[in-house]
């Protein structure tokens, strides 16, 4: 992946397909690490399934045998001498707490760090494929924070979908505003 | 800045709408978003057709979906356009230059652009 945004569309599209109803996706940075945590309340996954996620060899894809997401994202941490770990609680085994919890901790200043690049588009694109699951996003730097809630959009929206295209562009924009204050 | 009560702006321009689309729903646009069409750059092609079909107005007569792996891995990003009563189009290794001529001269045009389908490719 050419940008770490990429593979936070990537693994929070997988939140979506575990059915969680909210997937918080939080990016904290200092000078030199940047930490990434993707938290949702899906279906999640039992011992067996959660101990081979990082195998590309493991997926639920149905198409062919292959599935490159969680193996792409630890490679991209651990290449910068950072670090990953995955958790998980799976709907069987606790019924009322269930879902997937993925960290990963980049060092920024590691020549191998993956730039993060255009996370507004991997937010806009991931509210456009699933309107209907709400999605916590939280990006805080030193100089301050970009926050979106669509739970809070939805309750002003009412029956008009987030995936209305005057929606999504007025979330592009909410966003975009929210980092130019950042500079 | 952009405030919540904009949105409550758009929530009624919208409202309005939704009794005109029903029914109208003529095009759908589906856009692969597995992890090998998000590698291979689907993620601006999905936001150039938002972009260009909102920019053209054309929002009531095309829906844009994503869909996942569709098995053609080595032709991502693919883009299929479905209308009622016609085969499916399946566009491949597609880019956002590309996803203006479709919008431009099928969305809009109702021309396929031939030499971007998956037919042209085979």
């Amino acid at each position: 992946m050419k940008e770490l945004s990429l593979n936070i569309l990537d693994i929070s599209k997988n939140s979506v397909k575990a059915g969680a109803e909210l997937t918080e996706i939080y990016i904290t940075e200092d000078a030199s690490t940047l930490t990434l945590e993707i938290k949702d309340n899906g279906c999640g996954m039992k011992k067996e399934m959660l101990d081979s996620v990082t195998d590309p060899f493991t997926t639920t894809r149905t198409t062919r045998p292959v599935g490159m997401g969680i193996p792409l994202l630890k490679l991209a941490a651990e290449m910068t001498e950072g670090s990953f770990r995955i958790t998980s609680r799976s709907e069987s085994e606790y019924p009322e707490n269930h879902g997937t919890e993925v960290t990963a901790v980049f060092n920024k200043n590691h020549i191998d760090f993956t730039p993060l690049g255009d996370v507004i588009s991997s937010i806009t694109t991931l509210i456009q494929g699933s309107p209907n699951a709400d999605f916590l996003f939280n990006h805080t730097t030193e100089k301050g924070e970009v926050t979106l809630d669509t739970r809070e959009l939805r309750a002003v929206l009412g029956d008009v979908s987030l995936d209305t295209f005057e929606v999504i562009l007025w979330i592009q924009d909410y966003l975009k505003e929210q980092y130019e204050a950042l500079k | 800045m952009k405030s919540l009560a904009e949105l409550q702006a758009i929530k009624e321009k919208m409202q309005n709408k939704v009794a005109l689309r029903d029914g109208s729903g003529e095009m759908r646009v589906v856009v692969g978003m597995a992890t090998c069409g998000i590698a291979a750059g689907a993620r601006p092609v999905l936001s150039t057709f938002v972009e260009e079909i909102a920019k053209e107005n054309l929002a009531n007569k095309v829906t844009i979906s994503q869909t996942g792996c569709i098995g053609i891995c080595q032709f991502e990003p693919v883009v299929e356009i479905m209308e009622a009563g016609k085969e499916k189009v399946t566009y491949v290794q597609m880019t956002p230059e590309k996803a203006k001529r479709v919008v431009e001269e099928h969305i809009k045009g109702g021309k396929v652009v031939a030499e971007f389908t998956l037919a042209n490719k085979a």
